[in-house]
């Protein structure tokens, strides 16, 4: 190809495109050019002067323009005069290069550099987290010297434990300033919140944010720190590496579906049981890159929670005692069976395919009905017209057009985020548009703001002429994500619907990076959408005087009136891992296993389906959730799949077609992922693993099937909902960090958590007479609740933002009253 | 003689703007902008082999024809950074002479296409930045700067920038990211300047010194220029010259004067007739140069002075005799050094620091010979390593100094 490059290194030729760095090339034939400062991830910085090297160029006759050669007919070489950094250099046909393993010069400067910095370095690697997976001690035992000629007593002493943040903490004698991760936080996250103060060997890494390390992504840092000078406070002193075992797994805080590999070890302090010490990102470079968001990191914690369910429970004189697995399944068969037909499953995105596929089958095989818990719809949709094989956000660039609508990206699917932006950096059209600014909107091409309940129509209005519209038309392909701000069930279905018209009207259906995408709550909505599961408008009137099977929801906790509902069904077998307010009122509690501690798959919001993998043993009785469908299924006659998830899965692909031709190997299949993630060499990417297991697959789309026929849209019409006078649109939005069961147990994230405030604009405040942190008083669902309120002036007058799982029960946009509550008392 | 650079001296209130215009000023602008193409300009001061007087040397139209002309705009920015120790000589050309620099940064600018210049001066020079903001505030009235100047379709606004009070800043790409309001470190070289400076565009960076000859060159033409010093390097240059002297201070002498002639015949000699032993040339950053007297009778000229195993540099002199012992220049040099490395690239950062504890070491007359040894290897491990030329300045005076006199290291240490 013309725009390939050969070179040698270290006497072998390597062919690589042009515009590929020295350092990198050498990374593709196995040579290791050791390096501290670069990263594959961010542009190269030059500055640690690790990776000195010797490159010499073919010597050009500047009268013909041709290679002089020598007098055995090859070129002459003119080699540099000093030696040069290996990760700022690019490749040049014919270039030379003599790395440590060829060249006496280029190893004694690697050495220099070592030697210089260890002067400073603390050397304390038997006390360092990083210990066993740091490239400073592996070269340091590989070709450091064995005396030092630096005096000890001279020695800089520095500060070791400095909090930057609640998260992250730095240890400054440590820090050998390659500024990996004020780059990281500046380059790749554009949330510069870390830099360097002072100069020299006073040279410090500060942060300027309130709170310190404002960023969802500080975590990353820790990870590519090639010292121990960023450690979390998650996993600081909490083991040795070596120690570690690793899993891979599947994060299951947001649709994304995070590649992760959780690290475990037995320890006395958990009385001898396998515990999990660390979660860290496994590279997908078509999902997760070699990132991981904070909340995916930090709040595995909940699995871990002392409001496990361990045992089944049977309410008996009105109280729950525990029981048997045989006697739990066998009254809980009863129970619905003598109930069958008012029979109701109603389930969560947070369950894997399996599981659901399990209560799909039970559902339509009593005779009953399926329904999906959650507040937000489209997913018949996404089935239809989402994304499928061979779309990754991070190909999209110039020529493409991404479009994001009703949703905080930053706080609802980070990493999704990350690569929009990203995507939006490498010259994508990025479209954002929402009712009020986002942290997306500075990276946008084009932002669009309307009225809270005008989204169906702003997206009809792309389907015409305008700057916009055709920006978006005339992409090469073109992504639509969707979100909830500001929406219910209703709302959010025809916002689906809307993008869908516009998407299918554009011809951006069917192929690789074209599609909608639905930012769900949930890790696995998408999958309950694709395998049957529809949620409902009335869910409580749906749920009154029914025998529902509840299966990792609370419906209770959530919403008064919900909890109602089920007060009035005749019975309820509620299944979870945690004990909530709707096991509480169960007639029977059947407790199930964590993602961490069983297998299954996950379908993300990108319509990929990914494994996950047993991690640590299950606590107590519980069982995983596909397997105990199948026992109570069997118990009231109607046999099911149980014994393993793969079997559960081979079925499923039998009979749902989009998932059609997946098996559990071609789930766990690996190609060669560029850049490579060096975790154990010198070549250093930082401690992200390495994906050994599988990359996952995708769905095939209707779209892309060639059968595509959308549904007429259903619901209400374009009408917006405009309170009165005297009232305000309350509206539920959605926080990254929330009191939700999957978040809430991790100590760690309780100042990030915060406590539930409302918001509102300083002009509607004013008029309400609420100053910023006082408590309001607000009517919700007729029932009145109090909260704090904060004042922003990014939202609209006449509107109040309600943060979703914060304990304020609000599904759908309401028209609402609100006091301030110094007024109620005057 | 006749100066060129410190007319002041020789024309009392040139810092006066009709006083300037009387003696000329403004007129080499004028000529450029009116009768000249950039082009033509950039000739001419190529035509004059003007070399930076910042230090490296380099010819200044040869620097300002590698503008890439495809990215726009272009920006002027004239470092006026001056924190060399013992380089005192842009100070005294922008408090005295200012409108011949900034007609010079003027004629710089059009040649270059830029519409925006930037002064960037250290941050203890806020009076000389003062001082410059009100003349070119004059420049603004009078015409010279603005949209439209003489009726043409050129237009141009200088601006003043204090730095921090940072060394590495005269550095011109860390001087570039301190503009842009970033730390103030250097950027990997190459890209240079010229095709990526200021917010990534075209830049071309200049020292004051530099800048101030460019309206002599355009007035008066390259051949005048040429007739000055000498071939390799001509014109008129301004020394620095301090130390052990009877009369330090500036000189403006051509390229090309002897060592002899600055010390001895406009500075005076040596405080106390002692003998001189060392000249440091370059300031701080200098090797150190053995005072024989083939030495005082080298020219200083870019060319002679390397074959001292020197380089002229920014042409600050500084005088050493025999009262003064090396080992406490070079523990000196070093602090300056190990305070002001940036700490962006590893062996600065880390060899300055470890200079420093053997350098202080010796002088306190606690170090043995084995840290001189060690101290000298430390400094060579340094070299060609760094990723400015900083790195590089600070092990100079170490390693010339051990080598070329190793007896005060000697008698500095326990035996």
């Amino acid at each position: 190809m013309a725009n390939e490059v050969t070179l040698t290194i270290d006497e072998r030729q390597v062919t690589v495109p042009a515009g590929t760095l020295v350092v990198d090339a050498a990374k593709k034939i196995g040579i290791d050019i050791p390096v501290f400062c670069y990263h594959p991830k961010m542009e190269p910085a030059g500055m640690c002067r690790m990776c000195l090297v010797e490159i010499g160029r073919p010597m050009i006759d500047r009268a013909t323009n041709q290679p002089v050669l020598d007098e055995n007919g090859l070129p002459k070489i003119s080699w540099m005069p000093k030696l040069e950094t290996a990760c700022t250099n690019r490749v040049e046909p014919g270039m030379v290069v003599k790395t440590q393993l060829t060249s006496a010069k280029a190893n004694d400067g690697q050495n220099a550099t070592v030697e210089f910095l260890l002067t400073s370095h603390p050397l304390d690697c038997p006390v360092c987290d990083k210990g066993g997976e740091c490239p400073l001690q592996n070269l340091t035992m590989a070709h450091g010297p064995g005396k030092s000629r630096f005096l000890y007593d001279d020695k800089i002493h520095l500060a070791k434990r400095l909090p930057l943040g609640d998260l992250i903490f730095l240890d400054r004698e440590r820090c050998i300033q390659c500024a990996r991760c004020v780059r990281f936080q500046s380059d790749v996250a554009s949330e510069p919140v870390i830099g360097f103060y002072n100069r020299g060997r006073s040279l410090e890494i500060v942060s300027f944010s309130d709170p310190g390390f404002d960023s969802v992504f500080s975590g990353n840092t820790s990870d590519i720190c090639p010292v121990g000078a960023l450690t979390t406070a998650d996993f600081r002193f909490g083991a040795r590496p070596w120690e570690l075992d690793a899993s891979a797994s599947i994060c299951t805080q947001c649709p994304v579906g995070c590649n992760v590999t959780l690290n475990t070890r037995r320890e006395a302090k958990a009385d001898g049981q396998i515990v999990i010490k660390r979660v860290m990102p496994r590279q997908n470079e078509q999902v997760n890159e070699t990132w991981l968001c904070d909340k995916g990191r930090f709040a595995y914690h909940y699995t871990e929670s002392e409001k496990r369910l361990t045992r089944p429970l049977v309410r008996k004189d009105d109280k729950l005692s525990r029981v048997s697995w045989n006697t739990a399944l066998t009254r809980a068969a009863e129970g619905l069976t003598a109930n069958k037909k008012n029979f109701v499953v109603l389930a969560s995105g947070r369950l894997s395919n399996e599981d659901l596929y399990n209560l799909k089958s039970l559902a339509d095989g009593m005779g009953g009905q399926a329904l999906l818990y959650s507040d937000m719809g489209g997913g018949e949709l996404t089935a239809l017209v989402g994304v499928s094989e061979g779309t990754n956000l991070g190909a999209m660039g110039k020529g493409d057009a991404i479009l994001v609508v009703a949703s905080d990206l930053y706080e609802e699917a980070p990493i999704w985020w990350l690569r929009v932006k990203q995507a939006a950096d490498r010259g994508a059209t990025l479209i954002v548009v929402n009712p009020r600014e986002t942290k997306l909107d500075k990276h946008a091409s084009f932002a669009i703001r309307y009225a809270y309940g005008d989204e169906v129509k702003t997206i009809d209005d792309l389907n015409g002429k305008g700057k916009i519209a055709e920006a978006f038309a005339q992409a090469q392909n073109a992504v639509v994500l969707f979100g909830s701000e500001g929406l219910g069930l209703e709302g959010s279905s025809a916002l689906a619907a809307a993008c869908a018209k516009l998407l299918s009207n554009t011809n951006h259906v069917g192929r690789p990076n074209n599609g909608l995408i639905g930012v769900w709550p949930r890790v696995n909505d998408q999958g309950a959408f694709e395998l049957g599961f529809q949620p409902i408008a009335d869910l409580a009137a749906e749920l009154k005087g029914k025998a529902v099977y509840i299966v990792a929801a609370d419906p209770t906790g959530d919403d008064p009136a919900l909890a109602k509902a089920l007060n009035g069904a005749k019975f309820v077998v509620a299944q979870d891992i945690l004990e909530t307010a709707t096991t509480e009122l169960a007639d029977v509690v059947l407790p199930a296993q964590a993602y961490t501690e069983r297998e299954g798959t996950y379908t993300s919001g990108e319509r990929r389906v990914q494994r996950f993998y047993p991690v640590v043993p299950p606590r107590g009785d519980a069982r995983p959730d596909f397997a105990v469908t199948a026992q109570l299924a069997r118990e009231m006659g109607y046999i099911l799949e149980g014994t393993s998830a793969f079997l559960v899965f081979d079925l499923l692909t039998e009979s749902v077609e989009s998932f059609r031709g997946l098996d559990y190997t071609k789930l766990a299949e690996v190609t060669e992922q560029w850049p490579i993630v060096g975790r154990n060499d010198l070549y250093y990417g930082g401690t992200t693993y390495e994906n050994k297991q599988g990359l996952g697959a995708h769905l095939s789309s209707a779209a892309g099937r060639g059968s595509l026929t959308l549904p007429s849209p259903k619901g209400r019409g374009a009408k917006a909902l405009r309170p009165k006078e005297d009232e305000l649109l309350a509206v539920p939005v959605t926080k990254l960090y929330d009191m939700g069961v999957t978040v809430v147990d991790s100590e760690l994230l309780a100042n990030r958590i915060g406590e539930a405030t409302v918001a509102l604009h300083p002009s509607t405040a004013e008029k309400l007479g609420v100053e910023a942190g006082d408590e309001v008083k607000l009517n919700l669902n007729g029932g009145q609740v109090e909260v704090r309120a904060r004042i922003d002036e990014s939202i609209s007058a006449g509107v109040v933002l309600v943060p979703r799982s914060f304990g304020l029960a609000l599904r759908e946009p309401s028209a609402v009253g609100l006091k301030s509550r110094a007024k109620v008392k005057a | 003689m006749t100066h060129i650079l410190l007319r002041h001296r020789d024309i009392p209130d040139i810092h006066k703007l009709d006083v300037y215009q009387r003696n000329g000023g403004f007129a080499a602008f004028k000529k450029a902008v009116t009768e000249m193409k950039p082009e033509d300009v950039i000739n001419v001061v190529k035509a004059s082999v003007l070399r930076g007087r910042g230090g490296a040397g380099f010819p200044t139209g040869m620097k300002w024809s590698f503008m890439d002309r495809n990215n726009w705009p272009h920006y002027v920015v004239a470092n006026a950074d001056e924190s060399e120790p013992g380089t005192f000589k842009d100070r005294e050309i922008m408090e005295s002479n200012p409108f011949q620099f900034l007609e010079g940064v003027a004629i710089a600018s059009y040649a270059v296409g830029a519409n925006a210049a930037y002064v960037y001066l250290r941050g203890e020079f806020w009076q000389v930045a003062h001082f410059l903001d009100e003349r070119i505030a004059e420049m603004e009235e009078a015409g010279f700067l603005g949209e439209k100047l003489f009726g043409k379709d050129y237009s141009l606004k200088i601006y003043t920038h204090l730095g921090a009070g940072a060394y590495i800043c005269g550095e011109e790409t860390a001087m570039l990211e301190s503009l842009e309001g970033n730390l103030g470190q250097p950027r990997i070289r190459p890209p240079f300047p010229p095709s990526y400076g200021l917010y990534g565009k075209p830049t071309v960076v200049n020292n004051v010194e530099t800048l101030t000859n460019v309206p002599m060159i355009i007035a008066n033409g390259a051949e005048w220029y040429k007739s000055m010093g000498t071939a390799d390097s001509p014109g008129n240059k301004v020394f620095s010259l301090s130390g052990r002297i009877k009369k330090p201070g500036n000189y403006e002498l051509p390229l090309g004067a002897t060592f002899r002639e600055l010390i001895y015949g406009q500075g005076g000699g040596i405080i106390d007739d002692r003998p001189v032993r060392a000249i440091m040339a370059a300031g701080a950053s200098s090797s150190m140069i053995v005072a024989d007297d083939k030495a005082l009778d080298t020219p200083m000229d870019y060319a002679s002075v390397r074959t001292l195993g020197a380089d002229l540099g920014s042409a600050s002199v500084i005088v050493i005799d025999d009262t003064v012992s090396l080992d406490w220049v070079v523990n000196k040099t070093i602090h300056f050094f190990k305070h002001e490395s940036c700490g962006k690239c590893t062996p600065c950062r880390e060899g300055n620091y470890w200079m420093q504890h053997l350098t202080e070491r010796i002088h306190s007359g606690e170090g043995t010979q084995a840290d001189v040894d060690l101290l000298y290897t430390v400094a060579k491990q340094m070299q060609g390593k760094c990723l400015c030329a900083l790195g590089e300045f600070a092990t100079m005076a170490v390693v010339t100094g051990i080598e070329r006199f190793p007896d005060d290291f000697k008698s500095a240490v326990r035996s």
